[in-house]
């Protein structure tokens, strides 16, 4: 039952069937083979500490790219979480910064878990916006969440004046230190962006395999009328999508100026997109009701390690966008081969 | 080259043979969809394809109008074999089809939709005016007033067709395949399409025709073509057949709708008082001052055409569209104010008339499907739990008799029959007390028909299950309803027994009787 995306009987011989296994766990094919290949091409690549400085990368677009799946799931799209990510950095160096409060006249300091909460609240208030428009205002998917990214990505701007807020470590004597502990600490060798990336990834994986919620998300996404017809709230389960969705950007956004140090206002330009080809390179379709948490996270493993891969042994960041915009198309045309093969 | 033999006498009647298959088959790897199926086209005249789903029609008319290439035997046109290579080609020949679902751009005007594709190009763009022209004259052949310039959006469904029918006309089409042209017209509009199919075979064209309305194909038919499991069982010409003729061919055995179940009818478990529903523009009603309480264990049939507002009255029963006035009472509660899934939770369930647009998550397995409405039923806590989902499938695939394996299929791969069953018994597992099914017979073929009826009946008898479903075939109205309920214009037109003639029911529905 757990896994939607495709499970129709093997109708041919062996070889049929090994090209349905090299189909189906393409992305894990792909992401053995990038490691391969980087790993003769260069002694760096292959050692573990290496893997978890490449999986701190992976942390960022990972994050993101599970709470697009949610939303991709549900047939839609969200193109504001670069936006939301880069907001929420600033906000938390502003908030670690001290709030004036000009009435009473005196700076406050938030501890650094009030700072992680409200940081929080800000993504799931600017998804539930998001949310509310799509699912009340019937606002399509693309343009709520374009108007989103601008938005956001304005009121940072604005927020900073431009500027970058350095200097997040906070100051012992107001007892705000350890912002940094997210982005640089490690627990028994692993960054903690890392494994915050597991945590959600595993929870968001059974909220989406064992949850009522997680059925009406596949369901609604499936068929969005057959889904209303038999009794799943669908309104609430499309702005919840996008809820969760924000939810991750802002997480994403303080894991990110955690390991900066300091949040700039443009933090996470373009970010989204990353987000969305990690998304289908895990095998989701953009339509909705097919794809997993599995996939998505070896999507995100693929495109930075690849990335990183091509860093490593020297590639000009040029031909990295090339081969990046490559393996998205072919992970696209690989989807519709497995899609356009189940619809028989 | 195929050698022809054992050609049916029958066939060789004096019109002249415009287009004839010989032994085609198609083979789907190891799945047989037609296995060697011969029939002729005759000039001027109609051929009527009758087959159950699955029994091969599609297919046949998809390699007749060279969508695809049979795996073996030939088509002969004007008695030359000939070989299609897609569609368009086959158009040069003058072949063409009209889908069931129109191939029209909605939002482009009738001149364009009908020159789409084959514009007049002369050295300055598009020749506008001369096709303008020609769709004029073409619509006044078909005498049908229709401007040129107006969005083909804005036509009723009745009058695109018209515009297919136009746009293969344009291209000078000496066989016209018509795959379901009726199943979406309402009867007035019926009556036009078969004056223009008249008027087609009286210039010459050749009509091949699908239908699942059975007794309206009869009509209009000069030849019967029967298909079963992709063999042709039957042909014949129209003067040596009817109704229980083709039936015979199509099912191959005798069969039965059922009778009403032998149920202990309780309280009133639905009323609907003084329903008025509006229409989609806002002015009229759809559904007008409607009254009708059934009881539980009872199942009553709503009969009427198309736009009579069956439709509307189940969906906003179930909640999918809101009344404007009126009340609608489960158990003597009124949940008008409910929201679908409270309406479910109360007893009330809908089966929606277009099971592949409102009735099935295409994305998700057999079983999935099943449990979709009653995930509460096996969710313990914050999880769901898999031991109790296996057991609300599995209780569903025994009690609505599903062919799958233990539902871990797509839902795409069971025949249409199995998945309306799917449909059925998903909202079947909810426990209601009222359900409501929309035309729950609409495209599946006989047998699986047979099991549905049998299935709700049953439901009623032991269950004491209220059972609300409407129908446009007359027969399906004389078989498992204790009561049956014509419905007009959004009224109530009639009320009758279950020993009803359907002469009484036809006449109460304000359908004209062709000829």
């Amino acid at each position: 039952m757990a896994d939607i995306t495709n499970s129709k009987p093997a109708a041919g011989g062996m070889d049929l069937n090994i090209g349905k296994i090299l189909l189906e766990g393409r992305a894990f094919f792909a992401l053995v083979a990038i490691i391969i290949v980087f790993s003769f091409m260069s002694p760096v690549y292959f050692s573990v500490n290496n893997f978890l400085i490449m999986s701190s990368h992976v942390a960022i677009f990972g994050l993101l790219a599970v709470g697009m799946l949610v939303v991709i799931l549900n047939g839609g799209i969200d193109l504001s979480v670069g936006s939301t990510l880069g907001l929420s950095g600033v906000v938390a160096g502003f908030l670690m910064q001290g709030v004036e409060l000009p009435s009473a006249g005196v700076i406050l300091y938030p501890p650094v878990w009030a700072v992680v909460v409200l940081t929080i609240l800000l993504g799931a208030f600017v998804g539930a916006i998001n949310g509310v428009l799509i699912a009340f205002f019937r606002v399509p998917a693309f343009v709520a969440t374009l108007g989103m990214l601008y938005v956001a990505r304005g009121v940072a701007l604005l927020m900073t004046n431009g500027l970058t807020y350095n200097n997040l470590g906070g100051v012992e004597a107001l007892g705000n230190t350890g912002f940094d502990w997210l982005g640089f600490n490690r627990i028994a060798g692993v960054p903690i962006g890392v494994i915050v990336l597991a945590l959600v990834a595993l929870a968001v994986g059974l909220v989406l395999v064992r949850t009522a919620f997680g059925r009406w998300l596949y369901a609604s996404g499936g068929n969005e009328r057959a889904a209303e017809l038999s009794g799943v709230p669908t309104r609430g389960v499309k702005i919840s999508v996008y809820v969760l969705s924000g939810v991750c950007a802002a997480i994403a956004g303080l894991v990110l100026s955690s390991q900066l140090t300091s949040a700039g206002p443009t933090a996470g330009t373009t970010y989204e997109l990353t987000a969305i080809a990690a998304v289908v390179i895990g095998g989701a379709a953009l339509t909705g009701g097919r794809g997993n948490v599995r996939g998505t996270m070896l999507g995100a493993f693929v495109i930075g390690f690849l990335s990183d891969g091509l860093v490593i042994i020297g590639v000009s960041a040029y031909w990295q966008t090339v081969f990046t915009g490559a393996v998205i198309v072919l992970a696209v045309l690989l989807n519709s081969l497995q899609y356009g093969r189940a619809g028989r | 080259m195929t050698v022809q033999q054992n050609i049916n006498p029958t066939l060789a009647t004096k019109s002249e043979v415009v287009m004839s298959a010989r032994h085609v088959a198609k083979h789907y790897g190891p799945i047989k969809a037609l296995k060697g199926v011969n029939f002729d086209i005759h000039r001027g005249q109609v051929t009527t394809l009758f087959g159950e789903n699955g029994a091969g029609k599609s297919t046949l008319m998809k390699i007749l109008s060279g969508i695809i290439a049979p795996t073996s035997g030939e088509i002969l046109l004007d008695g030359e074999p000939v070989h299609f290579h897609g569609a368009n080609h086959a158009l040069a020949h003058g072949v063409s089809i009209i889908h069931q679902e129109l191939a029209l751009a909605p939002n482009l005007n009738v001149r364009d939709n009908i020159f789409m594709g084959r514009e007049i190009r002369t050295a300055r763009g598009i020749d506008f005016a001369e096709e303008e022209r020609v769709t004029r004259a073409l619509m006044k052949e078909l005498e049908e007033d229709l401007d040129p310039l107006t969005p083909v959006e804005e036509l009723r469904l009745g009058q695109q067709q018209i515009v297919e029918i136009a746009r293969a006309l344009q291209a000078k089409s000496r066989i016209l395949i018509m795959d379901e042209p009726t199943s979406a017209l309402s009867a007035s509009e019926v009556e036009v399409l078969f004056k223009v199919i008249n008027d087609l075979t009286a210039k010459g064209v050749s009509i091949v025709y699908i239908s699942h309305h059975l007794e309206e194909a009869l009509e209009i038919t000069d030849h019967a073509v029967v298909l079963r499991d992709g063999e042709m069982t039957a042909w014949a010409p129209r003067a040596e057949i009817d109704l229980e003729w083709i039936v015979r061919n199509m099912v191959g055995e005798n069969f039965d709708l059922g009778s009403p179940p032998d149920s202990k009818m309780g309280n009133p478990a639905l009323s609907i008082e003084n329903l008025c529903v509006p229409d989609t523009s806002g002015h009229g009603l759809v559904v007008n001052h409607l009254n009708l309480s059934v009881r539980a264990g009872e199942v009553v049939c709503i009969y009427g055409l198309m736009g009579a507002g069956r439709t509307e009255m189940m969906e906003c029963a179930a909640g999918r569209v809101a009344a404007q006035s009126g009340a609608i009472k489960l158990h003597g509660q009124d949940i008008s104010h409910l929201s679908i899934a409270q309406r479910i939770n109360a007893g009330l369930v809908l089966v929606p008339e277009d099971r592949q647009r409102d009735g099935l998550v295409q994305t998700m397995t057999v079983g999935q499907n099943l449990s979709l409405a009653s995930i509460a039923a096996f969710t313990r806590g914050l999880f769901t739990s898999r031991k109790d989902e296996r057991r609300v499938i599995d209780d569903s695939i025994r009690e609505v008799t599903v062919k799958t394996d233990g539902g871990g299929a797509m839902i795409g791969s069971l025949s249409g029959g199995n998945q309306q069953k799917v449909v059925i018994g998903k909202m079947l597992a909810t426990r209601p007390d009222v359900i409501l099914l929309d035309e729950p017979s609409r495209g599946i073929d006989i047998g699986a028909k047979a099991e549905v009826f049998k299935l709700l009946a049953k439901t009623a008898e032991t269950r004491g299950l209220a059972v609300v479903y409407s129908t446009s075939e007359v027969s399906e109205c004389l078989s498992i309803a204790h009561r049956i309920i014509v419905m007009n214009r959004g009224r109530i037109a009639a009320e009758f027994d279950h020993t009803v003639t359907k002469e009484q029911i036809m006449a109460a529905s304000g359908e004209a009787v062709h000829h």
